[in-house]
């Protein structure tokens, strides 16, 4: 694999047109990437999903060369129609379109990186492999005051043209003080086994409100791996809600910094799996401030030969007293093949906190079924019902009713 | 200077040393040392061939290193493996005939052996350092066919039970500290119980590590036939010392068909000064195996003192219908640190787990539960519930929860549940209200988060454990 990064990374230098600083600090990730490799069991963050095993046994050899120079045509069958929204265009991993069509034009700053500093420290090698390889990210910027009238889409598509690729793409936003934005994450796929990469960094400023809703509905045979890390000033909220359905392997891991005072943030996930589908979400909630909240609900449904994990963190540290953080995962596991692990982590140095977790899983409760089958509903019926009341739940936990019934009615939810 | 020399034993209740010469290994880890062992406990040849393949195994372990309490470098070929009392070199044949300065030691620990073999009904194998001085009771046991002895008198008298099971439960190979006692250990208890029977009284060993420089390593091994029932007790103190002391034991239980294993531990070994100088690291493997069907093996421990305590006594649920059973207290004070919890492993139908574990820190300690439920696709039909609840007091403290949640089986059941939190000003309020101060406040409410494990000991253990929680946090309110 060494060489193959190499050779790729070679060549895309050649013929991207990167400034000289620009080569000479995506080279350094390179090397840290080489020098790391793939993540493993051994990695603690990675115990449950070998991914250098999972790329190995549904892709094989992977190629990390991407051609960027020429355009792709924007499928836009693809678009919602219920709902008026700015769209950002992802087609294999090349930005075609940048809309905000709806919005006050001097309210939204958007840089390309090359007027950026790449400068994301961490030791998380897929972020490294992520800075060594993307070729070109925006950072849109959120100005004082303003609201975002609509919300933005971020549409990640891929087609037929790729195959076995490694495909990274990356964004920054920056939402100032008193801002908001609501973000969607729609996932289209096409192409077929490709292992996509997604880095977004958000920097919320005070009594910022940042929404992300992470849809992965349509089935596909990619990999993929998505890493949202979030600051937060005083005030601000984030709320992320994943819907983690239709990859072969996907794992989304959300790192937020609780940085001010009263800020808060919410996780919510559904994971609704069948077919060898191996999904993970892992969250790390860093409570790093005074009267801090955090707040997080997982529900799983499993179905055959599908394993779910997720791996939730909270830390806080000795000055966030009064922090109150809550963590919820449940799982019902349909088949006796299926398998949900999980590792919920409290790592608390601060004595004046309410911090709790719980973690449940098992079959559909007998004596529930029975008792809708007495009334009437088949077995089907009633177990579609019951798992339906289950997910509903989180569904609820969306705090937007504009984008709660357009995910509703995209995964055809009846209440 | 008198007063100072009380103030120090008012510090550490337990802390002292009594001068016995001492036997020595040679220091060093190496194979001349463990023949030296073998040969100082007259071992048979398989017994020797089994340390010394624990010891090749050695060489290529690393020690672990992912644990949450890190400790400076623990030179191994520093350390003296063996040390015995030089007064048991011809066994005793009774108590009168015991080292009196052996005698004082216990009677300051408040365990006067003759007292005790009167008053309690407790039969008591006490390990002075690493071997067996005295064991009471012997007829009252003997009449039973149960098998209450030393691991050396074991290899000697009951090869054939030492061969069987010992490292079947956790074999040579397993890891780092565990292999390290399979080569060196010294001694530690047997326990046999026969088929049908209920062992008469609670089994209870006291440890005391005694020799400056000398890990000890004990072993020991519990064997519960086909519908036997045995309850088994481990208490340790240890004297004050400045260098840190290694304790790496190994302790393995097996029950049988619808055999039953209670094992309960107060440990209360030098936690090291208030400037976390000094004190033991406490590095067990303790692991039960309820092969049997419908066996049960439970774990009680009180851990308030080591410097670090680093142990996961663990229950694997291989027959059907077997139960494992966690309950827990640590308590961390000071500088000192634990990572602690346990491990439940469900392969056989129907098993059921239960953890219970309390964890309360202070000052500038740290702790950590770390623990595993995994349930294997076989599994069908089982259960487990645990709890985790901790306690803090102050900011300077830490308490971490780090539970692995595996489910492999549609059939069964995990629920889990943790919490955090200081001990509420409400409660406190009410307390004084009525008259207590607030140390007093503190250890009635702690006490009181600590019930559902306490409840669990035996009751000669759970006065004493009860005292302990009081003292382990004096000092760590206002």
């Amino acid at each position: 694999m060494k060489e193959q990064v190499q050779t790729d990374f070679d060549k895309i230098t050649k013929t991207s047109g990167f400034s000289e600083r620009k080569i000479k600090l995506k080279k350094d990730y390179l090397n840290k990437f080489i020098k790391n490799g793939f993540p493993n069991r051994k990695h603690e963050n990675w115990k449950f999903s070998d991914i250098s095993q999972i790329i190995q046994k549904n892709i094989g050899e992977l190629s990390f060369y991407n051609d960027y120079s020429s355009l792709n045509k924007v499928n836009t069958s693809v678009f919602v129609d219920e709902l008026e929204h700015n769209k950002i265009v992802f087609i294999n991993g090349r930005i075609e379109k940048i809309d905000f069509d709806y919005e006050d034009k001097d309210k939204i700053e958007i840089n390309d990186d090359s007027n950026l500093d790449n400068t994301a420290s961490n030791d998380n090698s897929l972020i490294d492999l992520n800075n060594a390889f993307t070729n070109k990210y925006y950072k849109i910027l959120i100005k004082k005051d303003y609201f975002l009238k609509k919300p933005l889409i971020v549409y990640h598509t891929t087609n037929k043209k790729i195959k076995s690729k490694n495909v990274n793409l990356r964004l920054e936003f920056q939402l100032e003080q008193n801002s908001s934005l609501r973000l969607i994450d729609l996932f289209n796929d096409i192409g077929e086994k490709n292992f996509i990469n997604i880095f977004y960094n958000f920097d919320l400023k005070k009594d910022a409100i940042l929404k992300n809703y992470k849809i992965d509905k349509i089935q596909n045979k990619n990999i993929k791996y998505s890493f949202n890390n979030i600051e937060q000033d005083a005030n601000s909220v984030s709320e992320t809600f994943i819907l983690s359905s239709g990859s072969i392997f996907l794992k989304n891991e959300i790192n937020c910094n609780l940085k001010g005072k009263y800020s808060s943030a919410f996780v919510n996930g559904i994971f609704s799996l069948k077919n060898e589908q191996h999904h993970e979400i892992r969250t790390i909630i860093n409570h790093l401030a005074e009267n801090t909240k955090s707040y997080q609900l997982i529900k799983s449904v499993l179905g055959k030969d599908s394993k779910a994990v997720y791996q939730g963190k909270i830390f806080v540290n000795s000055e966030a007293q009064k922090t109150d953080g809550y963590q919820l995962s449940k799982a019902i596991l349909l088949d006796e093949s299926s398998e949900f692990n999980a590792k919920p982590e409290l790592e608390i140095y601060a004595d004046d906190v309410k911090c709790s977790h719980g973690s449940a899983s098992g079959s559909l409760d007998e004596s529930s079924i029975f008792y809708l089958m007495s009334r009437g509903l088949s077995y089907q019926q009633s177990k579609e019902l019951l798992i339906n009341g289950f997910l509903l739940d989180v569904f609820e936990k969306i705090t937007d009713s504009e984008v709660k019934n357009l995910i509703k009615n995209m995964i055809g939810l009846k209440e | 200077m008198r007063e100072k020399e009380l103030e120090k034993i008012k510090e550490y209740k337990y802390g002292f040393s009594t001068d016995i010469e001492n036997i020595r290994a040679p220091k060093g880890l190496n194979k001349e040392v463990i023949k030296f062992i073998s040969n100082i406990k007259k071992e048979p040849k398989w017994m020797l061939d089994w340390r010394l393949k624990a010891y090749d195994r050695l060489q290529h372990l690393k020690e672990p290193d992912w644990q949450k309490p890190k400790y400076p470098k623990i030179d191994y070929q520093n350390l003296y493996y063996y040390s015995a009392p030089k007064s048991t070199k011809d066994k005793p044949k009774s108590l009168d005939d015991l080292d009196p300065k052996l005698l004082e030691t216990y009677n300051k620990l408040g365990i006067a052996l003759v007292e005790q073999k009167r008053l309690n009904n407790i039969a008591v194998d006490a390990v002075f350092d690493s071997v067996s001085v005295a064991t009471t009771f012997k007829e009252k046991l003997t009449e039973k066919g149960i098998i209450f002895c030393s691991m050396s008198e074991a290899i000697q008298k009951h090869p054939e039970l030492v061969k069987k099971y010992l490292g079947s439960v956790i074999p040579l190979t397993d890891h780092y500290f565990a292999t390290l006692n399979s080569a060196v250990f010294t001694d530690g208890s047997f326990v046999y119980i026969p088929e049908g029977t209920r062992c008469p009284m609670e089994l209870s060993t006291y440890f005391r590590i005694n020799a400056s420089e000398t890990g000890q390593f004990e072993r020991t091994l519990i064997i519960a036939e086909k519908g036997s029932y045995v309850s088994y007790l481990e208490g340790c103190t240890a004297p004050m010392r400045d260098e840190n002391q290694l304790h790496a034991a190994n302790v393995e239980l097996i029950a049988l068909d619808d055999a039953e294993i209670k094992y309960s531990t107060v440990q209360n070994w030098y936690p090291g000064d208030e400037n976390g100088k000094g004190g033991i690291y406490n590095f067990v493997t303790k692991r039960g195996l309820c092969k049997g069907k419908n066996s049960k093996i439970s774990w009680t421990q009180v851990e308030t003192g080591s410097a670090i305590t680093w142990k996961y006594p663990s229950c694997i649920l291989k027959g059907d219908n077997s139960i494992g059973e966690f309950y827990s207290i640590a308590i961390t004070n000071n500088y000192q640190k634990a990572d602690t919890g346990t491990k439940m492993i469900h392969l056989g139908k129907n098993t059921k787990s239960k953890i219970i574990s309390k964890g309360i820190s202070a000052g500038f300690s740290d702790m950590t539960y770390r623990g595993l439920v995994d349930i294997s696709s076989k599994a069908k039909n089982s259960s487990n519930y645990t709890q985790c609840d901790s306690l803090l007091m102050g900011n300077k403290c830490g308490a971490h929860t780090v539970p692995y949640i595996k489910n492999k089986n549609s059939e069964s059941n995990i629920a889990h549940e943790a919490t955090t939190s200081k001990i509420s000003e409400e409660q406190l309020h009410y307390c004084q209200q009525r008259g207590l101060n607030p140390e007093e406040a503190v250890g009635l409410i702690v006490n009181g988060f600590c019930k559902e494990v306490l409840q669990q000991l035996p009751m000669e253990f759970a006065v004493e454990a009860q005292k302990l929680v009081g003292i382990s946090l004096e000092g760590s309110v206002g």
